[in-house]
């Protein structure tokens, strides 16, 4: 009975999941006719630099929203139970608007003629650099830039750094950090050797759902980065979208790269299971 | 200088605008067993944790070893704490749950492992080093937690009914257990119980509160065979509790009789209450007795019966080992000496 309530969700995953997957499979193994090649790999080393650069920026966010959702996640721990659903609800709020939206908005913020370049004029930066340093742009360039893309993915991610630390560290008991002080533990010890330690499994999820979704991006970077610095997902999504239609190459592209995230999920969870001395590795 | 080691002086403390302890002043001293015991919601509890500093009194003094504590954060005091459940480190193993303070205090690696494997046979626990500590049953998971307070050396352990979720027979094990560690490392024991008889068998001193007031203390035997009022006659062990009026010395009226009894010193015509333990009552012929009942009821016990006799004022409460039929009409008797009579407890008064 209870098991049947599963059937409809067997189905989404075969149909939605599955099968895309299999067709990625195929598709990579196979040339324009239709027969088996590995040639579409072949092509694969030349496109080092994107992969490098693609998890390159991912590991810049990924520490970046570590570093902001920790702190965030552990100071709400500690407020009143109202103040925390408050904080709750600001952190899920910008995402009741569509996320194509909200990284528009970046854009015109962070444009050559943008909000924050506006403001470094009215308060005289720009001309103060331009007479000064010879500085000869009438603007500080800030989109396009990789720190924009960083920028955006931090912004949109930093919410699934935060969820998963926050739900582990509300969950801790009281009780083991009194222990902790009770043996001796001055504060900063209470939290590295004993909240810190038990939040991992919080972090360990909260790495893979800004590292997974950020390696992956396309819209961010082209949105942000104008396609001067292609990612992975830009470059698939330029086989099978753009003027550069190869299908094959794209799933080519596509297999090694779930490959790849596959191989880092399986290094995150080994923190996981031999967390218990140094936790402190994962930074 | 003076004996105490820990001296409570007038602790005061409301959660939410509800007083928990109403002017706590209790002296320990050193190498004392002293159990705080009390229904739940007396604050006994509370008080533990003020001396362990996990909170603080609202007004009020802790001293230790002549020293004002109230402003020492938890981890300055030497002090530590068996917690209600445990409280292990779930990340860690059994020796590094034990190793916990110790590292904390950067001891060196041999001390550490030396000190370690010595509370673990202290504990009966050797061989259990790289456990991990969810895998462990209810028994050991206490002994652990006690040796992770006891490495540390502390002047004083606190425990928050460290046996309250073992079953009936380990729980007796672990006080015998409990007595012999607190004598063999003569440390002072502070102990939280509501189970009356764990509180006597262990203990040197029990200290007996209820609604954040001591209501007795005293050596076990005291406070079991001289309870001050009927709210502590009524805690330690079953107590049949009269309402009466003492007539004059050693003569006290109730149940619509005059009874010799041993207590002096009461106002003429003063209303008391008169506390009878069930053990003491003895059941004869009916007519032979002082008193004159019916058998509601008889439950077996395991090593009494116990009844229940309706007499035409009070419903007694009776242990005997030997076993009565319901219905049938008996006499109760009691000797004076075993007539307890008590000022009306301060409860009923407020």
């Amino acid at each position: 009975m209870k098991k049947s309530f599963a059937y409809p969700y067997g189905v989404w995953l075969a149909v939605f999941i599955l099968a895309p997957i299999l067709m990625v499979v195929v598709y990579a193994f196979l040339n324009a006719d239709g027969g088996f090649t590995l040639h579409n790999f072949s092509y694969l080393p030349g496109y080092l630099p994107i992969f490098g650069r693609s998890f390159w920026l991912a590991f810049l966010s990924t520490v970046v929203c570590l570093a902001l959702g920790y702190p965030m996640a552990y100071l709400m721990s500690r407020l009143s139970a109202s103040k925390q659903s408050l904080c709750m609800m600001l952190i899920m709020l910008p995402m009741w608007i569509n996320f194509l939206l909200r990284t528009y908005a970046w854009m015109s913020i962070l444009e050559n003629n943008g909000f924050i370049n506006q403001f470094f004029r009215s308060i005289g930066l720009i001309s103060f650099l331009q007479s000064h340093f010879g500085y000869s742009l009438d603007y500080i360039p800030l989109i396009n830039t990789q720190g924009a893309i960083v920028l955006g993915m931090v912004y949109n991610f930093l919410p699934f750094m935060v969820l998963p630390i926050y739900t582990v560290l509300i969950k801790l008991d009281r009780k083991l950090i009194e222990a902790a002080q009770d043996l001796g533990a001055p504060t900063y010890l209470v939290f590295r050797r004993v909240i810190f330690p038990l939040s991992i499994p919080g972090v360990i999820s909260g790495i893979t759902m800004v590292f997974v979704p950020s390696v992956s991006t396309f819209v961010i970077s082209q949105m942000l980065g104008s396609g001067k610095n292609l990612l992975v997902g830009d470059l698939i999504d330029l086989q099978f979208m753009g003027g550069a239609y190869n299908p094959h190459l794209g799933s080519a592209i596509a297999l090694v790269m779930i490959i790849l995230i596959f191989i880092c999920m399986w290094i995150m969870n080994k923190f996981d299971d031999g967390s218990s001395e140094e936790g402190g590795l994962l930074l | 200088m003076n004996q105490n080691l820990v001296d409570l002086q007038n602790l005061k403390k409301e959660f939410d605008g509800t007083p928990v302890l109403r002017g706590i002043s209790l002296s320990i001293k050193r190498r004392e067993f002293v159990t705080l015991l009390g229904p739940s919601g007396c604050g006994k509890t509370t008080t533990l944790r003020i001396i362990g500093g996990f909170e603080q009194p609202d007004s009020g003094d802790v001293f230790f070893d002549g020293k004002r504590l109230n402003d020492v954060p938890p981890y300055q005091r030497e002090i530590n704490t068996v917690f209600q459940r445990y409280a292990l480190f779930p990340h860690l193993n059994v020796a590094e749950n034990i190793a916990f303070g110790l590292h904390i205090k950067k001891l060196d690696r041999a001390d550490i492992k030396r000190k370690t494997a010595e509370m673990l046979e202290l504990v009966g626990l050797r061989g259990f080093e790289n456990r991990d500590v969810t895998s462990l049953s209810g028994g050991q998971q206490q002994r652990v937690a006690i040796a992770r307070a006891l490495v540390c050396e502390p002047r004083v352990l606190l425990l928050d009914e460290p046996l309250g979720a073992l079953d009936l027979k380990l729980r007796k094990d672990m006080q015998i257990e409990l007595k012999r560690i607190q004598q063999r490392t003569g440390i002072t024991f502070i102990y939280v119980t509501h189970d009356q008889e764990e509180a006597l068998t262990m203990s040197d001193r029990v200290v007996v509160m209820n609604h954040g007031v001591i209501q007795q203390v005293g050596s076990p035997t005291d406070i079991y065979n001289e309870p001050v009022n009927a709210f502590v006659a009524d805690f330690i062990g079953e107590s049949n509790i009269i309402d009466g009026v003492m007539l004059e010395d050693c003569k006290v009226e109730f149940c619509g009789r005059t009874f010799e009894c041993v207590d002096k010193g009461f106002e003429k015509n003063a209303p008391v209450d008169v506390v009878i333990r069930p053990e003491d009552l003895k059941i004869v012929y009916a007519g032979d007795g002082l008193l004159q009942g019916v058998v509601e009821s008889i439950v077996f016990k395991g090593v009494h019966y116990e009844m229940m006799v309706r007499t035409q004022f009070f419903t007694f409460m009776v242990h005997s080992t030997m076993a009565e039929s319901v219905g049938k009409t008996v006499g109760l008797s009691v000797i004076p000496f075993d007539i307890h009579i008590m000022h009306k407890s301060a409860e009923a008064e407020a």
